[in-house]
């Protein structure tokens, strides 16, 4: 792998990639407030509805920092509304969300956009703009937030490129990539600026097992290279938890189980298992609710004149 | 990049034309070229009876536009049509006994007040106020003047 | 039965009024944008070129064709009254004072305006406004406020460009085809043609239909449900909108500049 990703091996010769699995750092940070290393992101008594439907109802999550956290569940569950509320693009009915001891939701415009360059965000669909190449794209966060001389602006652009290697598309327009490929682009320039956090929504959704590979063991690269911290929101079971530190899962608006991926597998209850597992039937159902089947087929009967 | 280059260029050309099309206008379909508002200077002139003089009725003098018709008001106290022209301030030299007039351009056309020089060494200036002036012919009169003078004749 | 049409009725004029209320802060965020547009003067280059320079072929075959049609319906009026030396008028004030702005508006409202929804709408739909957002670039001064002034910009250019051709379309069929004489088609043009009055009130015109059209357009794209039918949706609802727009304003803006 190290072969594959010259750019980030070039960063980080002095760290051997670590063991892909558990980390150390999420057992340390499990305390929460009481231990000495405060966590990157404290959301407590997070509750969020859209009209009359309730997305959280009560969330409580730390993310620790130099941790790949992963957010899993079903979907619908409102995991990436979870990254926008971290990211401050929406707002909770109630609780806090703290990044870096700042409460996201009572910051100024201002104080929340400086706070959001330390911030990086691979959207699912890659989010490429449109009408900039390859490299103006990558290029784009740099151009907007470092005033750097145009020579050192390209050669990052590239290391960059290079690390997700796609330095030879770097003239290409978004429209003539693969989705893959896309995301590749868009993971570079979420990085671009070297932040402390970098949020993953659904990475691994609708790739190829190739790209899969691929962006898995980045994604870890990525964390453990720049030294930043990674929230992976997925519902791909066991890409995200052969990489993930530490696991939440959410279902139904609340945290059905937490822990380390082997705490997490272990897990006992029936909602965690069906999930983890993929039973198409247990506590959450196959069928949408509906009255039952005979009640209604024989109500559309009745109309018929016989 | 040679697109920015081409998108530039064809954006200038834009509004140039753009511009070109405003200058169009305003010289060539509208009077902007035949004198601008607000310069010049200002007199006023006491008629009986105005017509259908409208404010921006052009006031000539020979069948030249030297101005136009600013203001029209009314004087309570001598029952006056009070009309406050406007005359470029190139034609600084109307004798102060001009006398004007309120013709009809063609038979149903539109009104405007023509000015005849009178021969006075002296000459207008910016509030004076014309003296000699002569009403509009309303065609209701001219009519029942001329029905009121052939009847004269006929009982002759 | 009553009640329920009367909370429908109550729902439509609350949703309304609601639409109205985020048109008019996005307007206010998008003029917000001015003073960081004024150091990126190629953005607005950009979309002087989208809105203005691809919108000069429709105007101004539009404009010609328009003014040829005026002046050879308007000379076979105006012969019937032996006044055919007033075409000229006749042709240069209905472009000047009305055609020229309503018509180049609901031109670059189907033109322009349509692909400015579709644009935005789109880049909603692919989360690019989103991902602007999390790199801490404000998408509406970014994306929509050069695009708004651009409209406002391309607008009265426009619109001047379809005046000027309609007059020449007209002059041409007038006096080149139906032979009225050549002198008396300018000189009557521009002895009733006010510069103030009828010139400066056009462009007013068009400056308020620009800034209507696109604010309109931008606003349907910024609010679209972010789905491909919602995006359709919205192209078509910003047409319709900046149309009826653009005629209900010029039926105000008449009355005030014409009628007192």
């Amino acid at each position: 792998m190290g072969k594959g990703l010259p750019g980030v091996a070039a960063v980080t010769e002095h760290t051997a990639p670590p063991p892909i699995g558990i980390n150390a750092n999420a057992g340390e940070c499990k305390g929460g407030a009481m231990s000495p290393t405060m966590p990157l992101v404290r959301i407590r008594g997070l509750r969020f509805a859209r009209g009359d439907k309730v997305i959280f109802d009560g969330v409580d999550i730390d993310i620790c920092r130099g941790a790949v956290t992963a957010i899993m569940g079903p979907s619908g569950t409102g995991k990436t509304t979870l990254l926008k509320l971290i990211s401050g693009q929406l707002r909770p009915q109630a609780g806090t969300v703290e990044v870096d001891g700042a409460d996201v939701h009572r910051l100024s415009r201002r104080d929340l956009y400086a706070l959001r360059t330390r911030m990086g965000m691979l959207f699912q669909s890659g989010a490429l703009l449109g009408d900039l190449s390859v490299f103006d794209n990558v290029a784009f966060p740099l151009r907007e937030h470092a005033r750097l001389p145009k020579s050192l602006l390209r050669r990052l652009v590239l290391l960059k490129l290079e690390a997700v290697g796609l330095r030879g598309a770097a003239a290409l327009m978004p429209s003539q990539l693969s989705g893959g490929m896309a995301r590749r682009v868009a993971l570079a320039r979420a990085v671009a600026l070297d932040p402390m956090m970098v949020m993953y929504d659904e990475p691994f959704t609708g790739q190829d097992p190739i790209s899969m590979g691929v962006l898995v063991s980045l994604v870890r690269h990525l964390n453990d290279a720049g030294g930043s911290s990674s929230i992976i929101v997925s519902h791909d079971v066991p890409e995200t938890l052969s990489i993930a530190d530490y696991v939440y899962v959410i279902a139904g608006g609340r945290v059905i189980c937490q822990g380390t991926p082997t705490e997490v597998t272990a897990d006992g209850s029936p909602r965690a298992r069906q999930f983890l597992d993929g039973q198409p039937d247990g506590p959450v159902h196959f069928h949408h609710p509906a009255a039952p089947l005979a009640d209604e087929l024989l109500a559309t009967g009745d109309k018929r004149p016989c | 990049m040679g697109t920015t280059r081409t998108m530039e260029i064809l954006v200038g050309a834009f509004m140039a034309a753009g511009f070109v099309a405003l200058f169009f206008l305003s010289m060539r379909v509208s009077n902007l070229s035949a004198g601008g508002d607000g310069n010049g200077y200002a007199l006023t002139a006491r008629f009986d009876n105005i017509g259908s003089l409208k404010v921006r009725a052009p006031v000539s003098m020979a069948g030249v536009r030297l101005g136009r018709v600013e203001a029209i008001g009314f004087d309570q106290d001598a029952y006056q049509a009070v009309v406050t022209m406007r005359i470029d301030a190139a034609y600084d030299r109307l004798p102060t006994d001009t006398f004007a007039n309120i013709y009809t351009a063609g038979l149903l056309g539109e009104q405007y007040v023509g000015l005849d020089p009178g021969g006075s060494p002296d000459y207008l200036h910016d509030g004076d106020q014309i003296e000699h002036t002569q009403s509009a012919l309303v065609l209701e009169q001219m009519v029942g003047q001329f029905l009121f003078s052939k009847a004269q004749e006929g009982s002759q | 039965m009553l009640t329920e049409a009367l909370a429908r009725l109550g729902r439509s004029g609350i949703g309304a009024i609601a639409g109205l209320g985020r048109a008019s802060l996005l307007l206010v965020a998008m003029l917000g944008g001015l003073r960081e547009l004024a150091p990126r003067p190629r953005l607005l280059l950009a979309q002087v070129y989208n809105i203005g320079v691809l919108s000069v072929l429709i105007i101004a075959v539009s404009g010609l064709f328009v003014g040829m049609v005026l002046s050879l319906q308007g000379y076979y009026v105006l012969a019937q009254f032996g006044a055919s030396e007033s075409l000229g008028i006749m042709v240069a004030a209905s472009l000047v004072r009305e055609l020229g702005p309503v018509v180049a508006a609901l031109l670059v409202a189907g033109r322009a305006g349509s692909a400015l929804t579709a644009e935005i709408g789109l880049m909603k739909a692919t989360e690019q406004l989103s991902a602007l957002e999390m790199m801490a670039v404000d998408p509406v001064r970014r994306i929509l406020t050069p695009r708004f002034f651009g409209g406002f910009l391309a607008m009265p250019l426009l619109a001047a460009m379809f005046s000027a051709l309609g007059v020449l379309g007209g002059w041409f069929v007038g006096v080149g085809l139906l032979g009225v004489d050549d002198g008396a088609f300018w000189s009557q043009m521009q002895a009733k043609l006010d510069f103030r009055e009828d010139v400066v009130n056009g462009v007013i015109k068009s400056l308020v239909f620009g800034v209507v059209v696109t604010w309109i357009a931008l606003f349907q794209g910024y609010d679209a449900t972010p789905t491909s039918a919602g995006v359709s949706r919205a192209t078509t609802r910003s047409v319709v909108h900046a149309a009826l727009a653009v005629l209900g304003l010029d039926f105000i803006l008449t009355a005030l500049m014409f009628g007192g």
